[in-house]
């Protein structure tokens, strides 16, 4: 070790172009960022092709209509499956789970920014962030064991009370293995990335315009209701479709929960119905090769349902983005 | 700084909580449903006796039913116990994957809780050169109906009321029906919430095999792996319907009887016109099985089994699980491993594990024919 600094000494002087050791590394970091870019389009359009592909030799062969028949047989000869009762559920189940999550994640992330003490908001939003780190099969068997046997009360409720609103009418005899009660667990499931992803927004709100509102006079709801929520408008609405994304798909929790059948029905108090995921775990395992073929089919329309969701997001978040005060 | 470390070490702490809570949670979850820890710690001298492995060596792989998971489990300890040159691997997973892969080449036999189908044994000519899959039946079980009725502890019905249970006609437990079958049983007025399996299942299908064979023009589904009937309730898996049996008060529902011995579900008598109502026990699920004739031909094996029987203890809801070979042309390296291993099973001793387990062994006239079979395999 004792001659290291000798060679620093008699190196020779580095001229301006060697110094910039930048050029090799720029080009490898270019070419890596770009790499990775160029590998998640190329994943994303193999499965595309993949399941595609595989759609098309399902599709071929069914008697029924892939898209108003309700039922899935899909490995009987003849197959006859249709996605009617999967879309339908898989609809409804993620709508219950956002109106419900959607408003207590804001209220959460609101909290943790604007209105509790440093001290509570760091050890909540941490609470928060775990719930999202519990396995979807842990909720599963949560709800199936606890939510379920627990809610059989709000439903009695919901149906004396509500039941004339036609939705929370429960006409059909059983435990709360319902589309409500999967889209109570999913809220419950899209809780942690939504308050999240809108606390870190919440925060971002310009410390000027909440001033601003302060010195005209504005009480905290109204400094909230004026500089925050507009700001933080497009952030909310993204973090609400990250949500979305993990309510369509989740598999396990639901597969666990639901009591499916194939019938469409809008009393989500009823046992009944089915989502695209939950319905490729319960009929992979006893599927042949062909009954395989058709559960992609199914996975491609739910592919492209999410798809379609972010397209939206993303057209509504360009829409407001002049709103929101980002550019202020 | 102080304080984001404090918020680590109770993150972590809370962590630790979940991860612990999920274990424990899991660690029910994969609950093993044998009926006791009997007979699966130790191959027994009398096993050893009836394991020969003659040439048999190397990895002998296997997929199928679930069913029998249990049994297959404690047969390849046994047997690799003597015979340290084989290496059997049972995929448990489900009696359509098995065939499959059978139909694929990838697996020495296959577990299936429903013999071949037509198209499967054409699809098997591929792999098996000069001769076709058959099947052998090797384990039998009866599949259990449990109830949870407040207040009842007995409960006899016969298939055209378990039929009308299943689906949707009769909705309470108080039904004139099922009263007639049960004199002297207090019923209460509780709803019938009938649970069926979620996703497709042998189990599903042999239950309506029985219930189209005896519940006439009350059952008029064709059996299939599907739930066909209107009505009810699904729960996924026979762990997941004897979950809901359990905690829901008025529920009924079928899975195999190692679920329903295992939580104390108790389990419907039936009717099936014998002196006495017969109880699911595995010695009388033997004794319907007895009655089964052999349908397929050569040596195929399959059965007709005879669910309408009225003979004494003749427990009729069973499920028979077949191991799927190829009569000619099994692959050269796995031949002798297939033949050494299923003569075990079919031996005394190999059967007579299955009745300490919860299963029911083969009836010695067709586990004689069986045995025929397996060492004319080529």
């Amino acid at each position: 070790m004792s001659f290291t600094p000798t060679q620093i000494d008699t190196a020779p002087p580095v001229s301006r172009s060697e110094q910039s050791t930048g050029r090799a590394g720029d080009k490898i970091f270019s070419g890596l960022s770009k790499g990775s870019g160029i590998l998640l389009l190329v994943i994303m359009a193999s499965i595309a092709a993949f399941l595609t592909y595989r759609a098309v030799l399902a599709l071929s062969k069914n008697e029924g209509n892939f898209l108003t028949t309700f039922d899935w047989n899909a490995s009987a000869n003849p197959p006859v499956f249709g996605i009617a009762v999967l879309l339908f559920g898989t609809v409804v189940s993620s709508i219950i789970a956002m109106v419900i999550a959607v408003p207590v994640a804001v209220g959460i992330a609101l909290f943790i920014s604007h209105y509790a003490p440093r001290r509570l908001a760091g050890p909540l939003a941490y609470v928060v962030d775990l719930l999202a780190a519990v396995p979807s099969i842990i909720y599963g068997i949560w709800g199936a064991l606890f939510l379920v046997p627990q809610l059989g009360g709000l439903n009695l409720w919901l149906d004396e009370y509500f039941g004339w609103t036609y939705v929370f009418d429960k006409t059909q005899v059983g435990v709360a293995r319902s589309l409500f009660t999967v889209g109570i667990l999913l809220a419950i499931m899209i809780l942690p990335i939504v308050t999240s992803v809108s606390r870190e927004v919440f925060r971002q709100v310009p410390r000027m315009n909440e001033e601003a509102a302060l010195a005209l006079g504005a009480t905290r709801w109204e400094v909230v209701r004026m500089a925050v929520l507009p700001f933080g408008r497009s952030g909310v609405i993204s973090a609400s479709m990250l949500g979305l994304g993990r309510a369509l798909g989740e598999t396990m929790a639901v597969a666990t929960v639901l009591s499916p059948s194939f019938l469409i029905s809008l009393h989500v108090l009823n046992p009944g119905g089915g989502t695209f995921a939950q319905n490729i775990a319960a009929k992979f395992d006893e599927a042949n090769e062909f009954g395989r073929d058709a559960l992609i089919a199914s996975g491609l329309v739910l592919f492209l349902l999410t798809l379609l969701v972010n397209g939206a997001a993303r057209f509504i978040i360009a829409r407001h983005k002049e709103f929101s005060g980002a550019n202020a | 700084m102080k304080l984001q470390r404090k918020n680590m070490l109770r993150a972590s702490a809370l962590g630790a909580l979940v991860v612990s809570g999920a274990l424990v949670l899991t660690a029910c979850g994969s609950d093993d449903n044998t009926k006791g820890p009997d007979g699966s710690t130790k191959p027994s001298a009398a096993a050893a006796g009836d394991i020969k492995c003659d040439d048999a060596k190397g990895k002998l792989l296997a997929s199928g039913s679930s069913a029998q998971k249990n049994a297959v489990d404690l047969w390849i300890k046994n047997y690799m116990a003597v015979c340290s040159g084989v290496e059997v691997n049972y995929k448990s997973s489900s009696s359509g994957e098995g065939i499959v892969a059978f139909n694929q080449g990838t697996v020495g036999f296959a577990g299936s809780d429903s013999a071949l189908k037509p198209e499967q044994v054409e699809d098997s000519k591929k792999i098996c050169t000069g001769g076709q899959g058959i099947n052998l039946p090797m384990v039998g079980g009866p599949i259990a109906i449990g109830f949870n009725v407040n207040g009842v502890d007995k409960l006899t019905l016969d298939a055209p009321t378990l039929a009308a249970i299943f689906n949707d006609k009769i909705k309470k437990w108080d039904d004139e029906a099922i009263k007639k079958l049960n004199p002297g049983v207090n019923l209460p007025p509780t709803a019938i919430q009938a649970f069926h399996r979620s996703e497709d299942s042998g189990t599903t299908e042999n239950l309506g095999k029985y219930l189209k064979a005896t519940a006439g023009d009350q059952w008029t589904y064709e059996a299939a792996k599907k739930w066909p009937a209107p009505g009810g309730q699904a729960a996924s898996g026979s762990a997941g319907v004897a979950a809901q049996v359990k905690q829901v008060d008025g529920a009924i529902g079928y899975f195999e009887l190692s679920y329903a011995s295992s939580q104390g579900i108790k389990t419907v008598d039936i009717n099936t016109g014998a002196a006495a109502p017969v109880a699911a026990t595995p010695e009388n699920a033997s004794k319907a099985i007895a009655a089964a004739k052999i349908a397929g031909t050569g040596s195929d094996l399959a059965l007709k089994l005879d669910y309408a029987t009225k003979a004494e203890g003749a427990y009729p809801i069973v499920l028979v699980t077949y191991e799927v070979v190829c009569d000619k042309g099994n692959k050269a390296e796995t031949l002798p491993a297939v033949k050494s291993f299923l003569n075990y099973t079919a031996s005394d001793a190999g059967q007579k594990i299955l009745s300490e387990n919860g299963y029911a062994p083969i009836p010695a006239e067709i586990n004689k024919k069986v045995r025929e079979v397996i060492a004319t395999l080529g």
